[in-house]
């Protein structure tokens, strides 16, 4: 189950001068219930492999399956998958369009053909999961601030219920407050209902805080594929390609070489904070 | 999904006719269709191609890259043809049913695709060599002494290359507008004619929102600039007149006497 990758190309504007590889045989497998974060830097190929997975670019080569389906097999439902595999592009308040913002968020379910109390049901529940005021529901999408523009966004997806939610630089563009909202809010989608989700970004610390499995894009190629701990042991080497560890991960390898016996291996704050604390704890213990 | 138009369609090489100041290949572009216009016998026409021959020779960009110009006016030409061909009267060659075909028919008909190839091309040589912001540059200057009757010709030249600038950022808009719109489930290629026009409406209202909203940032950068319109100000690439420039108008000025001695000789 899921959604399996085998050897996916895709190639920008075949047969000219300025061809690309923006994908180079990509093979990847996510499961069901997993949170991934795909990293990568600008022009590493993370969006358009994204792009692939609720099949709005077709690869050049190479198949993709959903629940062992090929999603390239003749007469597959790609407006039905689409609606399985949600997607939330970057900047996606860019899509708004409607007069409120309920009529807005309820533009995918009835895309997906559901009697009218279901959408207006699945509108309600949808703007409710991401925190919108009720008192709003009525006011036109243009008139809101960036980051409640977001959650309309967001919302708009996932009335649909899609099995798979896939963010595209969810935090772009929004100040700390709006971002550490935004992912705390992606992380109770997939804590409370178990929702797949994929998280693509360029910052670690966004990553490394939520995601249980890291994928490190360069040049079209997955690079690195792992929990965050295994992941960040590479950080001389993701530093090659444009990318850094979390400031902890450098912390925690600097107090190392200061001789102190740290675990490198934390990935967020709160962890280095407890193993700091554990040596130095086990320093005064042996003061004593 | 939009990614394999291409506006303006420069292309980028290092020849002589790209070095060439805008003006001259405006002022050479308008001659030559005028040109074209007197030439309307097959001595003068072959003169003009070999001429256009010689040009695209030097300007270096693919021979492939002037037909593809040609590609949508392939219909247009055929038409044009036929109807020359079947519909001029004269020395009758060949008749069968309604369809007669004269002499000055085949004539007027061979005469009339020759001008419409090299007409296109021609002009094509001048949008691959030259960039849109010289071209515009161009325009602005070469038409600089119409500002004395009160036109407006650098808040024209302005809003063009403005205008220009926003093609492919539109066209990227709208590829990501109408993906994320998919992505909802929206499609924008089944059922009739009025429910295509519906579901225009999620894609052109972001679209236009986004236009405005660059529009806006766009105005505000030039006035932070302080921009205030054309009077006194100066160029970063003023245009200057090469040699080359000069060779260019006397070889266009030999070519505008052969084509009307031609013209009017045959």
């Amino acid at each position: 189950m899921g959604l399996r990758l085998e050897h996916v190309t895709y190639q920008y504007s075949t047969g000219t001068a300025y061809e690309i590889k923006a994908l180079d045989d990509v093979n990847l497998e996510i499961k069901d219930g997993q949170f991934l974060g795909i990293i990568g830097h600008t022009g590493s190929g993370k969006s358009t492999l994204v792009q692939h997975l609720n099949g709005l670019l077709k690869a050049t080569s190479g198949t993709i399956y959903f629940n062992d389906e090929n999603i390239y097999a003749d007469g597959y439902d790609l407006k039905g998958l689409r609606t399985k595999v949600g997607m939330v592009f970057q900047y996606p308040e860019h899509q708004l369009f409607e007069t409120t913002v309920f009529a807005d968020v309820c533009f995918g379910p009835k895309n997906q053909g559901l009697p009218e109390e279901e959408i207006k049901k699945r509108a309600e529940e949808a703007l409710e999961a991401v925190g919108f005021p009720k008192a709003q529901y009525d006011a036109s999408p243009f008139e809101l601030s960036g980051g409640q523009k977001r959650r309309v966004a967001i919302a708009g997806v996932l009335a649909m219920h899609p099995q798979i939610l896939i963010l595209d630089e969810p935090t772009a563009g929004l100040d700390p407050a709006g971002r550490n909202e935004i992912l705390d809010l992606i992380k109770s989608l997939h804590d409370k209902k178990g929702d797949t989700i994929i998280l693509v970004s360029h910052s670690m610390e966004d990553v490394a805080n939520y995601v249980d499995r890291i994928l490190v894009m360069d040049k079209g190629r997955p690079r690195y594929d792992g929990t965050p701990r295994e992941v960040f042991r590479h950080y001389k080497d993701l530093e090659e390609i444009g990318l850094a560890a979390p400031e902890v991960t450098y912390v925690m390898h600097d107090l190392k070489k200061a001789g102190f016996p740290v675990d490198v291996d934390c990935t967020t704050v709160e962890e280095a904070k407890e193993e700091i604390l554990r040596v130095f704890r086990a320093k005064q213990a042996e003061n004593n | 999904m939009f990614r394999d138009i291409t506006l303006g369609q420069y292309y980028p090489a290092d020849s002589v006719l790209h070095r060439m100041d805008p003006r001259t290949k405006l002022l050479a572009t308008l001659v030559y269709i005028i040109a074209l216009f007197i030439a309307d016998n097959p001595a003068a026409i072959l003169f003009v191609t070999a001429c256009l021959l010689v040009i695209i020779a030097l300007s270096k960009v693919p021979f492939s890259f002037m037909v593809r110009g040609l590609r949508g006016i392939v219909l247009l030409i055929v038409i044009a043809a036929v109807f020359n061909l079947f519909l001029t009267p004269g020395h009758v060659v060949f008749h069968w049913a309604f369809f007669t075909i004269t002499r000055e028919g085949i004539k007027n008909a061979l005469l009339m695709t020759a001008r419409m190839i090299l007409l296109i091309i021609g002009s094509s040589l001048m949008t691959l060599t030259t960039t849109p912001n010289q071209l515009t540059d161009g325009l602005e200057s070469g038409l600089h002494f119409m500002t004395y009757i009160k036109v407006p010709v650098h808040e024209i030249a302005m809003m063009m290359s403005i205008a220009l600038r926003f093609i492919p950022i539109l066209i990227d808009e709208t590829d990501k507008i109408m993906k994320a719109q998919m992505a909802r489930g929206a499609s924008f290629d089944t059922g009739n004619i009025v429910q295509r026009a519906k579901s225009m409406v999620p894609l052109l209202v972001p679209l236009f929102v986004s236009a405005f909203r660059r529009a806006n940032d766009l105005a505000l950068a030039m006035e932070a600039r302080c921009y205030n319109g054309g009077e006194g100000r100066t160029k970063m690439k003023p245009l200057h007149y090469a040699k080359r420039d000069g060779m260019a108008y006397l070889c266009l000025a030999v070519f505008f006497a052969v084509v009307i001695v031609l013209g009017v000789r045959f």
